[in-house]
């Protein structure tokens, strides 16, 4: 595992390139599900660096996803046609603005990790939960952002390349933390604070790393959504969307990278397909209302599943209170 | 004696109205072995929580190594060189045996982030390095065999060693042990009273012991302190503290007049 990752985030990145080629002829709205499962994945193995392996409970992750969208479509607006040299700048500014969104998020993470880390459990998802609200209220009311009305103008970016390329790095970057001795000291934190501490283990950074650094996926995966939708919308970043991704991280497993990927594939790709079923000739008329109300469905998947399985589809680590 | 290793100096706690630590002065010498008694609620744990930086004092001194403690993290106190184990056993308990000593190893590392993430030559140099020492530790302590196992699935006693050796992979120079023999029947102490004997040779440390056991305690330690309402009230090698009137009224109850 330690030799090869670096490896297979080269195949991955490669087999992203090739797949691109594959995908150009399909229908938009299937084009939709892939580019949104991508920023899926990107957005829940982020979070699980902060909520599964560090074990800090943070649902303002639709905040930073909200800075990282606004700042790199603001910088494309802006400086974009600076670089308007035929596709290979106008792809480098794409980049460059994805990465300086990642960055900005990242910052703000910064911002808001230091003071909040010190609290823990619920206060902390409290605090974060109130971040992610004024984060949308400042964009609702700045005029250079398009405030209520939202954001547009953006050129169409991002493609199946970039999104799985985005998504290839997040999990390389994730899982190769979590796997070194470095990353040790997240699973530490997680587990015991206290003990950890007693290791030698600065628990303040590890909290704080694991905050930036979801922070910045989290804005890249913004920066991506931005230049695929052309438009964006504060409330397409409230605490609805902050929990989408909080769900995918605890259905999957917290802690589990391949169990939060599969979860975001998972729940993306369940609502359309119900709505497909609702929709398919074949269907009994008598479940047709059934499956029209295709939320309360998905609803009630959910609660099934974590009845069923508490720990997550993946997940080993239990969401049991811990000790303190 | 060759030098003294931890000093402290009238040292007060104070938890509100509760003084649980009074006036408590106390040293250990480098590569000394030296118990920490005293009855339930005396204030033994408290002086551990005090030495790693869990509590700050209400008054006094605590020095390590010639340099104050006081006002560092517990991670600080740990990197200068004092490892502890804990009176309920503190071992993470989603990660394995291997991963749990991991952790210790962290503090060590020469490289940070970049090169867990760029994952050079060195790295995996490195990673073999931390491996191999661990593996030495856990063959040592007898728990080779279990490194991949869950810390869970170990037996108590098991836990307990394991402790240790997380512990002793910080690479300190004085160990704390909080009540190590705690839950153990007796033919375990007499391998743990070995065992630690053994560690301290072996690693050249010096041992600060809590125990509630007394024949723990007077079985290896060089001196002792007790401790009794927050108060010193004896100090000495384990035949003075056997013989001392303070301690058994403390251990035994006085005899009254009636």
């Amino acid at each position: 595992m330690i030799e090869r990752t670096k490896s297979i985030l080269l195949l991955a990145l490669v087999l992203c390139g090739v797949l691109s080629l594959f995908v150009t002829n399909i229908s938009p709205y299937y084009y939709d599900i892939i580019i949104g499962v991508g920023i899926n994945i990107i957005l829940a193995a982020s979070l699980n660096l902060v909520n599964g392996y560090t074990g800090q409970f943070s649902l303002g992750h639709a905040g930073f996803m909200a800075v990282g969208a606004y700042f790199s479509s603001w910088l494309t607006l802006s400086f974009g046609y600076l670089l308007g040299l035929g596709a290979l700048g106008t792809t480098t500014a794409y980049v460059v603005a994805l990465i300086a969104g990642g960055l900005l998020a990242a910052l703000t993470g910064l911002a808001v990790g230091i003071p909040s880390l010190r609290l823990r459990g619920d206060y902390l998802a409290i605090v974060t939960l109130g971040f992610n609200e004024i984060i949308k209220g400042v964009i609702q009311n700045a005029e250079p952002l398009g405030a209520q009305r939202g954001l547009g103008g953006m050129a169409q970016h991002t493609n199946f390349f970039w999104t799985y390329a985005f998504a290839a790095v997040t999990v390389y970057v994730v899982l190769s933390l979590v796997h070194s001795t470095y990353g040790s000291g997240f699973l530490a934190v997680r587990d015991d604070e206290i003990a950890a501490e007693a290791m030698g283990i600065n628990t303040t950074k590890y909290k704080v790393l694991a905050f930036v650094i979801g922070a910045f996926f989290a804005g890249v995966a913004g920066g991506l959504y931005a230049h695929f939708k052309q438009f964006v919308h504060p409330e397409g970043f409230n605490f609805l969307r902050s929990f989408d991704i909080v769900v995918m991280v605890i259905l999957g497993g917290m802690g589990s990278t391949a169990g939060v990927c599969f979860a975001a594939v998972l729940l993306t790709i369940l609502p359309e397909w119900l709505r497909a079923v609702a929709g398919s000739p074949w269907l009994p008329e008598w479940l047709r209302p059934i499956a029209e109300n295709r939320m309360i469905l998905y609803s009630l998947l959910l609660i099934i599943l974590m009845l069923t399985r508490p720990q997550g589809l993946f997940g080993e680590v239990n969401l049991k209170r811990k000790k303190t | 004696m060759t030098g003294t290793l931890l000093q402290l100096e009238t040292v007060t706690m104070q938890f509100g109205g509760l003084r649980c630590l009074t006036d408590f002065s106390f040293s250990v010498g480098e590569s000394e072995l030296v118990g920490l008694i005293g009855p339930n609620g005396a204030g033994k744990t408290t002086v551990f929580n005090l030495i790693t930086g869990v509590y700050q004092p209400t008054a006094g001194q605590i020095a390590f190594a010639g340099k104050s403690v006081i006002g560092q993290r517990p991670y600080r106190i740990t990197a200068r060189g004092i490892a502890r184990t804990f009176q309920n056993v503190r071992l993470f308990s989603s990660l394995s045996v291997f991963d749990n000593v991991r952790t210790a190893c962290n503090m060590h590392l020469r490289h940070g982030i970049s090169h867990a993430l760029v994952r050079a030559d060195g790295f995996a140099r490195e990673e073999k390095e931390i491996e191999s020492s661990i593996t030495e530790l856990l063959e040592i302590f007898g728990l080779a065999a279990e490194r991949e196992h869950s810390c869970r699935s170990l037996p108590y006693g098991d836990q307990r060693r394991l402790e240790i050796v997380r512990a002793l992979a910080t690479r300190p120079k004085l160990l704390l042990l909080d009540e190590p023999a705690a839950g153990m029947n007796p033919t375990e102490k007499i391998e743990l009273m070995k065992l630690i004997r053994f560690t301290k040779e072996k690693f050249g440390l010096a041992v600060l012991l809590v125990e509630h056991d007394m024949r723990v305690v007077m079985g290896i330690c060089e001196r002792i302190a007790v401790l009794d309402y927050g108060k010193k009230i004896a100090e000495g090698t384990p035949d003075e503290i056997r013989r001392d009137a303070k301690v058994i009224a403390a251990y035994l109850g006085k005899e009254t007049d009636a």
